[in-house]
C-alpha cells in the first residue's frame, strides 16, 4: 500500500480509453462497477471533446456480486455491438472487475461475434496509464496488422509509388499531441514521404491492418508506441525512426533520419526552417538574461529529456534537476543526467518531486500540471511540457512542441514565467521601492502579482520560498545568528534566489567557524560560491 | 397533495450508469469538515477519480488521500492491516493534529473483503484517544455519488454525545453539508425566529458534534442522506419531512415547517422571512424571464434532481420532461413529490443510452447532466446545465435563490448571444 495524494498517471484502463477514444469504428467495453464512468469526463471535459468516448461499462454494484456479473458483461458487449456497430471490439476489466475474475476476453469470445476481440489483460495493481495505453496499441496492432503476411504486406508496398511511412503514438488526452502529428507531418510530406497510417490517433480498424504496407515507422512518443513499432519491426522489417523532433536540433536530426529511412534528400524540408525563429531569438541580445538560470525539469521521459537538451544547449539555462514517472524511460533519463552532473529523480510520488524542488531552489520549473501547484506554492516561474494533462493543454490555437514551429512555441512558453532582463535587473537595484516589490512577480503576469500574500493551505503552514525559515541543516548545537543589518541586506536580494544565498550563507558560516553572519560574512559567501 | 391528486409515477429502470460513486462526496467534505482527514483504501482509479473531480489540485495539499493497494497486498490479508498502520503512521507523522480519520473503504476493498470496522478499531486504540478513527464505504458497488456524504455522516452519529438531561440535546438538528455561508443565513434566520436550539451537522468540527436525544427534531438540509436519517432516528431523534430549502417558496416551506414545530406564530414567521422572500423573488425575476415555458429534462446524478425540479416548475415556470434520479426514498421526498406535475415522468436508476435515447426524442431546451454527457450533448445541439456544479455550490436559502436560478439560465442565455456562432 502507498500513500498517494496525487497521481501523475492513471490506471491502465485508462491509457487503454485513450487508444479507443483515439481510432474510429472501434468500441470498448470495459467491466467495470458503477462510477468508474468518470473517465469520459477526461475526454469531453479536459479535451473538449464533442462525442461521448466509445466506451460501454458494466456497471455493476454490490447486489450483481451476489448474482452474475459475468452474464452482465455480457450483455453489455451484446448491446455495446448493437448500438455502436463497432467494426473490431476492445474488452477488459478495470481494477475491481480484475478482482472479480470473470474472464472478459473469453465471454466477449463466446458470443461469436463478426467482428475481431482484442482481449486487453492490465494488471492495475501493478501497472499505470502508460503503460495501458502502450499495451493496447500493441495488442490492436499485432491483432490486425497480423492478420496481413509479410508477403502480402510488401506486395501491396511495391504496387504504391513513393516511400511512405507510418506515425506511431500520438493518441488522445496527449500532450499537444494534436499539434505536434499535424507539424510532423508538414516534415514528412515536404520529402515526399506518403504518410501511409497515423495510430492510433484518427485510425480505423483497415487502415491498422494495414499498418505493414509502409517503408517504416516514425515512433514519436516511445513511451506509448515502442513497443508496437518493435512488434512491426519483427514482423514487417520496418525500420524504426526513433528521434524526437522536440527542439531545433532534435528536428534537424529527425528530418535527417526520415530522409536515410526513405532514401530522399532532407533538403526540403530543411528549408522549412524560413519558419524558424528560436535560433535567433535565443541568440539575441535581449535573450543574455537567460543564461544559466537555474531550471528544474520534471514530467514524461519523452519530454522530460527533451527539455533537458533544450534547456542547456539552445536557451542556455542551467539544468539543476532532472526527473520522470516514466520508469520505462529510466535508463536514458539517468544517462542524460548524469552528462549534466545530476542524479535523475525517477519517482511518482508527487512528494519527493516537491522536495526535490524545494531543495534545488530553481527559477524556473519545467514540470506538468502538478508542478505547476508546487511552483505556484513556492512562487517560483512555471511552464507546462508534459502529460498529465489540463484542460489549458488544449489551447485553442496551434501550439504544437515538435518541429520547427514547436521550437518556436517552446521558446515562447518557456520565458513567458520568467522576469525579463531589464526588469530583473531594476528589481535588483530597486527591490526596497515600495511599490516595486522584489516579492512581486513579474509585470506581465500580473494577475499572480504579491506571491508573498497568496494563502497558504490550511493546517500545513506557510512554507513558500518568500518566506525566510532557517534551513533544517543548521542544527541548535552549532547554530549561526545573522546581525540584523545581515538580514536587512539578504531580504535586498531577489526572492527567487534569497533562499539559497541564506543556505549557502550559513553553511559558509558554519565551514569557517563563525558563529555570527554580518554583512561581511554574506559577500565572502557570495564571493565563494561564485564560479 | 398536488392540484392532480395524485404524486407521479415512479419508473425503475436498470443498465449502464453514467454516475460517480460515493468517493466523489470526499471532495465537498474534506473542506466541510476541517480537522478530519479521508484516507480512501483503493486503488489507483480510486486516486485518479478524486483528482479528476476535484478538478484536479484545487488546493496544494488537501485533506484527503488515497491508501493504493498494491500487488503485494493482494497476497495475503495479514499484510493488507500491516501496510495500512504504515501509511497511517506516515500520514500521522504529516498531519499531528488531526481529530478524526476517516477510513474510506473503495471497490476493490469490498471485493476484497478488507474489514476496515476491524481497521478502524485497532488504528482508534493504537492513535486513541486524541483521534478518532471512523469508517465507511463510498464504493460505487454500494454507493451513488451523494451516498458518500450519507455514508460518512452516518459513520459520525454514533460518535454524537447522548443528551443526558432535558434540555440539553438540541430541539432541530439541521443536517446536511452546506455550505458555511448558508449555514450562518439560516442561523440568523432561526435567531429571528427565536429558535435558539440549532445545531448543524455536520460542523467545521468533528470534535465538537452536536448532542442527540429524543427531543431533537431531524430537518434534512439535503436530500440524500436516509442512511444518516435512520441512524439518528435510531438514537431517539424524530423526523421532521419537508420540502427543501430551494429558491423562495421552497426555503420558506422549508422554514415554515421548522417554526411551526417550534410553535412560531404566524406574524413572527411572516415578519422574519418576508425581506428574504421578496429579496429571492427579486433576485430570480430576470432568470425566470428566460426560463418561463422552456423544457428541462434530469439525468440521475445526486438525487438533488426532485428538489430542483420542483423549484423549477413551481418558481420559475418551466415545463418537466423527465426527471432522472438515482433513487427515490418517500419518506424524505414526498414533500417534494406532492408539489409536482402528476403527469411527470420520474426515473429511478438508469440506462444511459436509453435515456439518451429519449432526451433526443424530447429536445428540450435545458438538460440537466454529468460532465462525461455535457459537451457531446452540446454537439448534439441541446443546451445543458452540468449537474455536479449544483453540488458544488452554494445553493441552499434565500439569498442564493438568484444565483441557483442563474445556473440554470446562463446556458440559454449563452446560446442566445452566441447566436452568430451557431
Amino acid at each position: 500500500m502507498k500513500l498517494t495524494l496525487w497521481s501523475y498517471e492513471g490506471p491502465p484502463h485508462v491509457g487503454a480509453m485513450r487508444v479507443a477514444a483515439s481510432l474510429k469504428d472501434i468500441h470498448y467495453v470495459l467491466h467495470a462497477p458503477q462510477g468508474d464512468t468518470y473517465a469520459d469526463l477526461l475526454f469531453t471535459m479536459i479535451e473538449r471533446r464533442a462525442s461521448r468516448p466509445p466506451v460501454s461499462y458494466s456497471t455493476f454494484q454490490a447486489r450483481d456480486l451476489g448474482s452474475d456479473t459475468a452474464t452482465l458483461f455480457k450483455d453489455t458487449v451484446a448491446r455495446a455491438v448493437e448500438t455502436f456497430q463497432p467494426k473490431a471490439l476492445l474488452v477488459g476489466a478495470s481494477c475491481t472487475a480484475e478482482l472479480i475474475q470473470d474472464d472478459p476476453g473469453g465471454l466477449a469470445q463466446a458470443l461469436n461475434l463478426s467482428i475481431p476481440i482484442v482481449p486487453l489483460e492490465l494488471p492495475a495493481y501493478q501497472k499505470k496509464e502508460d503503460w495501458g495505453a502502450s499495451e493496447t496499441l500493441y495488442q490492436l496492432v499485432r491483432q490486425l496488422a497480423g492478420r496481413v503476411t509479410p508477403e502480402a504486406a510488401a506486395e501491396a508496398r511495391a504496387a504504391l509509388p513513393g516511400p511512405s511511412c507510418n506515425i506511431l503514438g500520438p493518441m488522445s488526452l496527449g500532450f499537444r499531441h494534436r499539434d505536434d502529428l499535424e507539424e510532423v507531418r508538414s516534415l514528412v510530406e515536404a520529402l515526399g514521404v506518403r504518410v501511409n497510417a497515423v495510430a492510433p490517433l484518427g485510425a480505423d480498424p483497415e487502415a491498422i491492418t494495414h499498418l505493414g504496407e509502409a517503408h517504416f515507422n516514425i515512433v514519436l512518443y516511445p513511451e506509448l508506441a515502442r513497443p508496437a513499432a518493435e512488434w512491426l519491426k519483427r514482423r514487417f522489417g520496418q525500420p524504426m525512426v526513433e528521434t524526437v523532433p522536440l527542439g531545433v536540433s532534435a528536428t534537424r536530426e529527425f528530418i535527417a533520419e526520415v530522409a536515410a529511412c526513405a532514401g530522399v534528400d532532407p533538403a526540403p524540408a530543411l528549408a522549412l526552417e524560413r519558419r524558424l525563429r528560436m535560433p535567433w531569438y535565443s541568440l539575441s541580445v535581449d535573450s543574455n538574461y537567460l543564461t544559466d538560470k537555474r531550471v528544474f525539469i520534471f514530467g514524461d521521459g519523452t519530454h522530460a529529456l527533451a527539455a533537458a537538451r533544450i534547456a542547456q544547449e539552445e536557451m542556455g539555462f542551467e539544468v539543476v534537476g532532472l526527473g520522470s514517472y516514466s520508469r520505462v524511460m529510466a535508463r536514458p533519463l539517468r544517462a542524460a543526467a548524469e552528462a549534466l552532473g545530476l542524479e535523475a529523480l525517477i519517482t511518482d510520488d508527487y512528494l519527493e518531486v516537491e522536495a526535490a524542488i524545494e531543495a534545488a531552489a530553481p527559477e524556473l520549473i519545467l514540470g506538468t500540471q502538478m508542478e505547476r501547484h508546487i511552483a505556484k506554492r513556492l512562487g517560483i516561474g512555471c511552464a507546462v511540457i508534459s502529460a498529465p494533462v489540463h484542460v489549458q493543454d488544449f489551447p485553442a490555437r496551434y501550439a504544437p512542441q515538435m518541429g520547427y514551429e514547436g521550437a518556436n512555441v517552446i521558446f515562447d512558453s518557456w520565458i513567458h514565467p520568467l522576469t525579463m532582463g531589464l526588469e530583473e535587473h531594476l528589481l535588483g537595484m530597486f527591490s526596497e521601492d515600495f511599490e516595486f516589490s522584489n516579492d512581486a512577480a513579474p509585470s506581465h503576469l500580473g494577475h499572480a502579482s504579491h506571491l508573498a500574500a497568496v494563502p497558504s493551505p490550511a493546517s500545513r503552514g506557510p512554507k513558500i520560498a518568500v518566506e525566510e525559515a532557517p534551513s533544517p541543516a543548521v542544527g541548535a548545537e552549532n547554530s549561526v545568528s545573522w546581525a540584523p543589518q545581515a538580514e536587512a541586506e539578504l531580504k535586498k536580494i531577489p526572492f527567487f534566489v534569497r533562499k539559497k544565498a541564506r543556505r549557502n550563507t550559513e553553511q559558509f558560516a558554519l565551514d569557517h567557524g563563525l558563529g555570527e553572519i554580518t554583512v561581511e560574512t554574506l559577500y565572502d559567501a557570495k564571493a565563494h560560491f561564485a564560479r | 397533495m398536488n392540484s392532480h391528486g395524485a404524486a407521479p409515477l415512479i419508473v425503475r429502470e436498470r443498465g449502464q450508469r453514467e454516475v460517480f460513486c460515493g468517493l466523489t462526496g470526499i471532495v465537498w467534505l474534506h473542506r466541510k469538515i476541517q480537522d478530519a482527514f479521508f484516507l480512501v483504501v483503493g486503488s489507483r482509479t480510486c486516486a485518479h477519480l478524486l483528482q479528476s473531480a476535484a478538478g484536479v489540485m484545487i488546493f496544494a495539499e488537501p485533506r484527503f488521500a488515497t491508501a493504493i493497494i498494491d500487488e503485494r497486498d493482494l497476497a495475503g490479508l495479514a499484510d493488507v492491516h500491516e501496510s495500512l498502520n504504515e501509511v497511517v503512521d506516515q500520514l500521522l507523522a504529516r498531519r499531528p493534529n488531526l481529530r478524526t480519520l476517516f477510513l474510506v473503504g473503495s471497490c476493490p476493498s469490498e471485493v476484497i473483503k478488507l474489514d476496515l470496522d476491524r481497521a478502524a478499531e485497532r488504528l482508534g486504540q493504537r492513535h486513541g484517544p486524541g483521534l478518532r478513527v471512523l469508517n465507511y464505504s463510498g464504493s460505487g458497488i454500494e454507493t451513488t455519488f451523494t451516498e458518500g456524504e450519507d455514508r460518512a455522516l452516518t459513520a459520525l452519529v454514533p460518535a454524537m454525545p447522548n443528551r443526558s438531561a432535558a434540555g440539553e440535546a438540541p430541539d432541530f438538528l439541521i443536517v446536511g453539508a452546506l455550505a458555511d455561508v448558508v449555514e450562518d443565513q439560516f442561523r440568523r434566520l432561526f435567531a429571528g425566529l427565536g429558535i435558539e436550539r440549532v445545531a448543524f451537522f455536520p460542523g467545521n468540527r468533528s470534535d465538537a458534534l452536536p448532542t442527540i436525544g429524543p427531543d431533537t427534531r431531524i430537518v434534512l438540509a439535503q436530500p440524500f442522506l436516509s442512511a444518516t436519517l435512520k441512524a439518528l432516528e435510531d438514537r431517539g431523534g424524530r423526523h421532521l419531512p419537508a420540502p427543501f430549502p430551494l429558491g423562495a417558496e421552497g426555503t420558506t416551506a422549508w422554514l415554515r415547517a421548522i417554526a411551526s414545530e417550534a410553535g412560531v406564530d404566524a406574524a413572527r414567521f411572516e415578519a422574519v422571512t418576508a425581506a428574504g422572500r421578496a429579496r429571492a423573488q427579486k433576485a430570480m425575476s430576470r432568470s425566470r424571464e428566460t426560463l418561463a415555458g422552456r423544457q428541462v429534462f434530469f439525468f440521475p446524478d445526486s438525487q438533488l434532481e426532485l428538489p430542483l425540479a420542483r423549484f423549477l416548475s413551481e418558481e420559475l415556470g418551466m415545463t418537466l420532461t423527465e426527471v432522472g434520479t438515482p433513487y427515490v426514498h418517500r419518506a424524505i421526498i414526498d414533500p417534494e413529490l406532492d408539489r409536482l406535475p402528476a403527469d411527470l415522468r420520474v426515473v429511478e436508476g438508469q440506462d444511459v443510452d436509453a435515456q439518451l435515447a429519449r432526451v433526443r426524442a424530447v429536445q428540450p431546451d435545458l438538460t440537466v447532466c454529468g460532465l462525461g454527457l455535457a459537451n457531446p450533448l452540446e454537439a448534439e445541439g441541446l443546451r445543458t446545465k452540468w449537474a455536479i456544479e449544483l453540488v458544488f455550490t452554494p445553493i441552499q436559502g434565500y439569498e442564493q435563490a438568484g444565483d441557483l436560478a442563474e445556473l440554470f439560465a446562463r446556458p440559454l442565455r449563452r446560446k442566445a448571444r452566441l447566436e452568430a456562432l451557431a
